[in-house]
Order: structure tokens, then sequence, then C-alpha cells
């Protein structure tokens, strides 16, 4: 270490700020060499290491939103359809429930029509039958009249046509009075 | 001198190494040696000179740094304890390098209106330039380069003669007679570790001012026309 020193101290007649050519020499062509290294392979090699990531990055946000929006796309997609089916849905309700109201209507109609019908058929039956007894009864009537008139009275009315204006009267005197009594 | 062609060594194999797999998601060594280009790349080159055109001297600032670093840290390694810029003639060629660069890409750039622009100053009174004028031109071309290789140069020169003179003066004293001389020793012990340490952290510091100083000189030198 004293050699050190002394060394130094001895060679203080020489100036610290005047160089050595060998030593800038070395330093220069080292440096170079570095230089040429660093150019050559060092930083190209890095860049592209960087070059690669921010594009695998990049690559995969790009990814990521293009995903996102394909699937906004379709989520809109069945939103649209469920409206629409929503939609499509509510008009065949009311279609069928118009429809229910229109059969039901009918149906009504027809009861009604029937039951129209059927009562006025039950009407002409009932007064054709009433004409029919109405008939025999005149005819019965009269017969079982004179018949007991003439078991009665003890005289033979066997004079039909005589008998027939009798009951005829009889008859047309009670339908007045019918008659009366309805108005 | 054989240390400058070892550190090249160091900084070469380094670096083709970590950049030589070149893996999306890096390993440790890539990392590393990925955290180390992007100091350069990023925290020097794009912050300084910026923008466009950066990519372009990467390769200067990052080698102008490692090359440095490497060999300042010599001087922390014992046994080494060497740093090469503690010879003037690594510091002048390293400035001179610099220097050439940061004019050529000036000239590149304006033309040899570079000289001008480089020299007169916009915006002051025409009276003042008389006075500007030369102080712009010893500042930028004379004294420049004169710092910028001195500043490196001295600062691992002290580091280095601290480390000697500690030393040297660790060894005096334990060869005296006197105990309390002896004991004094530590003292002188303890102050040199400070002081190593203090030398490790300038020997970083001054392999990033050169570098970071050279950014400033070259994006100077880009943005001529707007200074």
């Amino acid at each position: 270490m004293n050699q050190a020193i002394i060394s130094a101290a001895t060679e203080g007649g020489t100036n610290p700020l005047v160089p050595n050519p060998w030593e800038m020499l070395v330093v220069f062509a080292g440096f170079a060499v570095l230089m040429y290294v660093v150019v050559k392979y060092v930083v190209p090699m890095f860049e592209k290491t960087f070059a690669e990531r921010a594009e695998a990055i990049e690559g995969g946000i790009a990814k990521a939103e293009k995903a996102q929006a394909e699937a906004s796309a379709a989520l809109e997609e069945y939103k649209q359809q469920l409206t629409e089916a929503r939609t499509e849905a509510n008009r065949i309700r009311e279609e069928a429930r118009a429809e229910g109201a229109q059969i039901l209507a009918e149906l009504k109609e027809k009861a009604a029509a029937e039951s129209a019908r059927i009562t006025a058929q039950a009407h002409t039956q009932i007064e054709s039958e009433r004409q029919a007894a109405v008939v025999s009864l005149r005819a019965e009537v009269g017969t079982l009249a004179t018949t007991l008139a003439s078991r009665i009275v003890g005289e033979a009315l066997s004079d039909d046509a005589r008998s027939a204006r009798v009951v005829d009267r009889f008859l047309a005197d009670l339908e007045n009075q019918n008659a009366g009594v309805a108005k | 001198m054989l240390l400058v062609i070892l550190s090249v060594v160091i900084i070469a194999t380094f670096f083709v190494i970590a950049a030589r797999k070149q893996q999306l998601v890096p390993g440790k060594l890539q990392f590393a040696g990925e955290a180390a280009y992007s100091f350069v790349r990023n925290s020097i080159a794009k912050d300084i000179i910026g923008g466009r055109d950066f990519m372009k001297y990467v390769p200067l600032l990052f080698s102008l740094f490692f090359f440095i670093l490497v060999n300042n840290i010599y001087g922390a390694i014992p046994l080494i304890q060497l740093p090469t810029f503690s010879h003037v003639g690594g510091a002048y060629v390293m400035a001179a390098i610099v220097y050439i660069t940061w004019i050529a890409v000036g000239i590149k750039k304006s033309g040899l209106k570079y000289f001008k622009l480089a020299t007169v100053p916009t915006g002051v009174p025409f009276y003042i330039l008389p006075i500007v004028v030369p102080i712009e031109i010893i500042s930028n071309f004379l004294v420049r380069p004169v710092t910028h290789s001195l500043r490196l140069f001295a600062t691992m020169l002290a580091g280095h003669l601290i480390m000697m003179i500690s030393g040297a003066g660790i060894e005096f004293l334990v060869m005296q007679e006197n105990v309390l001389l002896k004991g004094a020793s530590v003292l002188v012990l303890g102050g040199a570790i400070a002081m190593y340490m203090l030398e490790a952290l300038i020997m970083v510091l001054q392999a990033y001012v050169f570098t970071l100083l050279t950014a400033i000189y070259i994006e100077g030198a880009l943005h001529a026309d707007s200074h």
C-alpha cells in the first residue's frame, strides 16, 4: 500500500489531466465493440419482445372487446325476440278471447233461436191438440148430452139433425159465455 | 485495461443472454435485463429526448450507462478497487464520443444553421447579444465536453484516492507504538467504510448523470430551434 502511495507521489510530476493514449484506445475499442453488440443484438431483441408483449396485451384487449360487443348484440337480439314473442302471445290471447266471445255469442243466439223454435212448436202442437180435443169433445159431448137428455127427458131424440142443432146451439152459447169471461 | 475488455464481455454477455429468450412472460434473468434496459430506454431516453425519435439514441445511451456503470463499480470491488475512469483517458474518450454525436445530430437536423441556433438565443435584446453569444459559445462548445469528462474522471479519481489514503492511513496508525494512535485507526476504518458506501453511490450516480447529460445534449441539438 505504501508502495502505491509512493509511486503515485513520484509520478506527481506528471499532470493527471494528460491521458494515456493506450488507455484511450482500449476504452474506445471496448466501447465500440459494446455499441456493436448493443445495436446488433440487445436493443432489437428487447424491442421485439416489448412489441410482441404489447401486441399480445392489446390483441387480448381487442379480442375481449369484440367478445363483449358480440355478447351485447346477442343479448339485444334475445331481448328483441322476447319482446316480439310477448307481443305475439298477447295478440294470440286477444284473438282467442275475441273468438271465444264470438263463439259464445253465436251459441247464445243459437240457443235462443232453438228455444224460440221449440216454444213455437210446442204452441202449435198444443193448439192443434186443443183443436182436436175441441172437435172430438164437441162430437162426444153432443152424443153424451143427447143420450143423457133423451134418458132424462125420456123422449128419444133419434132425429140426429135436430139433436145436432140443439147441441150446436148449446155449445155456441157456452163459447160465447167463455169468450165473455176471457174478455 | 483488461478490466475495460472484461466490462464489455460482462455487459454484452449478460444482456444477450437476458434478451435472447424473448418470452412474453419473462423469467428472472430476462426480467432483470428488461428492467435495466427499460430504465435507460424509458427513464432517460424517452423522458428526456421524448416522443418520436428517442429510439435512435437508445443504443448509445444504453451502452454509455452500463459501460460507465460497470467500469465505475470496479472501484467498489475488493482487490480490483480501480474505477477505469479514475484515469482521465477513458473519460475523454467517452465525452468526445458524446460531443461528436450531439454536434452531428444538430447539424443533421438544422444544417450549419445549427451553430447559430445553438449560440444565439431567441428573445434576447440585440444589445445583450455581444455578451450572451460568447458565453453560449464557451459554455456549449468548449466547457461542456470538458466538464462532461472531468466530472466523471474527478469523482472517480477522488473516490479512489480517498480509499487509498484511508487504507494507507490505517496502515500507518496501526504501525505506531502509541496505543492511542493504534486505536485511532478504528475511527479511520469507520470513516473509510462510510466513504466506501458514499463512493458506491457516487459510482452509480455518475454513470446516471453522464448518460442523463448525454440525453439532454442530444435533446438540445434535436430541438435547437425551440430553445
